[in-house]
């Protein structure tokens, strides 16, 4: 058991108790849980679901069922970042289609796949709450409006020069 | 200069270059004036001002808030926790009002939730607010931050004997925690299975306690129908529903946009003078009232008020009241099977309808869409309707939701159906 809960990190272990502290058992912060491990890792393994499972008294056949459910828990790696791209009913009316194949062909992947260098991973999302500007996507934690060929193809590019900065 | 909270209450700390309004230009524009107001009050008293005010639930269902809150054991509860949570995982297709108020002005939703509290007697709240939405969760955590400092949360809340803590919960994304079952569900870290009522949320909720769940719009007209009272609200409103409402429009428009009308506003004057009209050379052919789960209304209902009786009457639901408008070059056979995919894709796969039937629908729309139509598939979407819309063949109203749309475009525009089966092909996919 000591050495499931050793592969979390203290830093996870620390705010997951966190959580804990103001939940009535441990399996209440389960969702709150994998986002933690998410948020260090990038991505929730095999490895980290025994582990947390064991931290929160469930079993990990119950957390992988809650893990798989939502949207935002990626049970495999993905890039160093997601790029949710919103193909919900406003952003289709106004052309989001063709722009999701315009990024697909720039970086070369379709949804669900990751970059060969590892930097972007595409995923549709559900109506990001943006309509009025429609198209949108997220890259990152950067919400983007009123997409183009064009305006994606200068995210993308500035999203490189600031990585090349921090390298 | 006239007081635009007077009018405008839920948007009076909105501007045009939509900056975070704090503690300190909250409190300026009168801000935790409607919770001051509140604590003097006994909470029955509280209460008797919310349902005199007639304010109804503004996450698309339109209940009266007064009377769901009244449901809530009070002075013979059982002791224990009781709940008030906001429901802010805004993820109905076309929907984007919650958002502008999350993020322009945080203290507004946490000011209506401590007076909500305070009226039910909740000690401890939760915002249940979607994983997307970056910022909001950033001003949020501030404005709590602020709150807790400033003695409006915690312990002894302004010096009285109540208190309450507040807690933001982000989620991990799923469309039917909006749904306040799943959301329940959601929060005691579950998956987002809907829970079949009775009992209802109010008796046995959250941990089995009494529990209120709120959109933020309601519960964001609750420190000011406090502050201003009853028959302020009431007189904000054009028609038989009182206060005003968060209304947008999305869509191939001039002006899309959200923004704070008295309810009853007619659908005309929200397409035409506030989003602008039709962008050039396009006309409009029909309008989802209050987003992707509504049914679809046409030219001939521009004039009717946008309310929850007139549009009810009309066939369709007013919903959120964010609008998504179908316009003469986008296939509506293509935007009903936009629809139906999310809807497939978000079911939470408990009930065999939604489960099985969401992803036939598509199904037998992609194949219309792509040109390989049959015939006897006008019947089998017609037989889905039928079956998956019917209330009660689900625990929940996400499959009815779905056939909403999907059934008034068959009753309004059959003849694109009948065309994209005849021509096997998509007549606007063709055009370009």
């Amino acid at each position: 058991m000591s050495a499931l809960i050793n592969a979390l990190s203290t830093r996870e272990l620390a705010e997951i108790d966190d959580e804990i502290s103001h939940a009535p058992y441990r399996s209440a912060v389960a969702i709150d849980a994998l986002k933690i491990v998410q948020a260090h890792r990038g991505w929730v393994s095999d490895e980290s679901i025994k582990a947390l499972a064991t931290y929160l008294e469930m079993s990990a056949a119950e957390l992988d069922s809650i893990a798989t459910f939502y949207n935002l828990i990626y049970r495999r790696p993905v890039g160093d970042k997601v790029i949710l791209f919103c193909d919900s009913v406003s952003c289709w009316i106004r052309g989001c289609a063709k722009l999701e194949q315009h990024i697909g062909d720039r970086l070369g992947i379709k949804r669900g796949e990751t970059t060969a260098d590892n930097r972007y991973t595409l995923l549709p999302v559900p109506c990001l709450g943006a309509c009025d500007k429609a198209p949108v996507m997220m890259v990152g934690d950067d919400l983007h409006e009123n997409l183009t060929a064009d305006s994606i193809d200068a995210i993308l590019a500035d999203d490189s020069t600031s990585r090349g900065e921090h390298d | 200069m006239t007081d635009r909270g007077l009018t405008h209450p839920l948007t009076r700390n909105v501007h045009q270059d939509k900056r975070v309004t704090d503690l300190a230009a909250y409190e300026a524009n009168g801000g935790y004036r409607g919770l001051r107001k509140a604590v003097e009050m006994t909470p029955a008293d509280c209460l008797q001002v919310v349902k005199d005010s007639n304010l109804r639930g503004r996450g698309g269902a339109g209940f009266p808030t007064g009377m769901k809150w009244s449901f809530v054991p009070m002075d013979n509860a059982p002791p224990g926790h009781k709940y008030l949570i906001a429901n802010a995982d805004e993820m109905e297709p076309g929907t984007f009002k919650d958002r502008l108020l999350m993020e322009c002005d945080p203290h507004q939703l946490v000011e209506g939730m401590i007076c909500s509290a305070y009226t039910i007697q909740a000690d401890i709240a939760y915002i249940f607010l979607r994983g997307e939405y970056i910022k909001s969760a950033q001003t949020l955590s501030d404005a709590l931050r602020e709150a807790y400092a400033a003695g409006y949360l915690g312990k002894n809340i302004l010096g009285t004997d109540y208190s309450l803590e507040l807690y933001l919960h982000t989620s991990a994304g799923r469309y039917i925690c909006g749904e306040e079952t799943a959301l329940i569900s959601s929060l005691e870290g579950k998956r987002a299975n809907p829970r079949a009522k009775p009992p209802f949320p109010q008796v046995s909720g959250l941990w089995g306690r009494p529990t209120i769940v709120n959109n933020v719009e309601t519960l964001c007209n609750i420190c000011h129908i406090l502050d201003r009272g009853a028959d302020w609200f009431q007189q904000l409103g054009h028609g038989e529903d009182a206060g005003t409402k968060m209304y947008g429009v999305s869509g191939n428009v001039v002006n899309p946009g959200c923004w704070e009308l008295p309810i009853g506003t007619t659908v005309r004057e929200i397409l035409e003078e506030h989003a602008g009209g039709m962008l050039p050379g396009y006309k409009m052919r029909g309008f989802l009232p209050g987003g992707g789960s509504t049914d679809f209304l046409t030219e001939e209902h521009l004039d009717l008020a946008m309310d929850y009786s007139t549009i009810g009457k009309a066939g369709s639901r007013m919903g959120t009241g964010t609008m998504i408008i179908l316009d003469d070059q986008t296939c509506p056979v293509g935007m009903v099977k936009n629809l139906i995919e999310f809807f497939a894709h978000e079911s939470c796969g408990f009930c065999t309808p939604c489960r099985d039937g969401l992803p036939w629908t598509r199904d037998v729309l992609e194949e219309i869409e792509a040109g390989r139509g049959r015939e006897e598939d006008m019947g089998i979407l017609n037989h889905q309707v039928a079956f998956i819309g019917a209330i009660g063949n689900t625990h929940c109203a996400l499959a009815p939701g779905a056939m909403e749309p999907l059934q008034s475009a068959l009753k309004y525009f059959p003849e694109d159906f009948e065309r994209h089966i005849a021509g096997q092909s998509c007549p606007y996919c063709d055009a370009g």
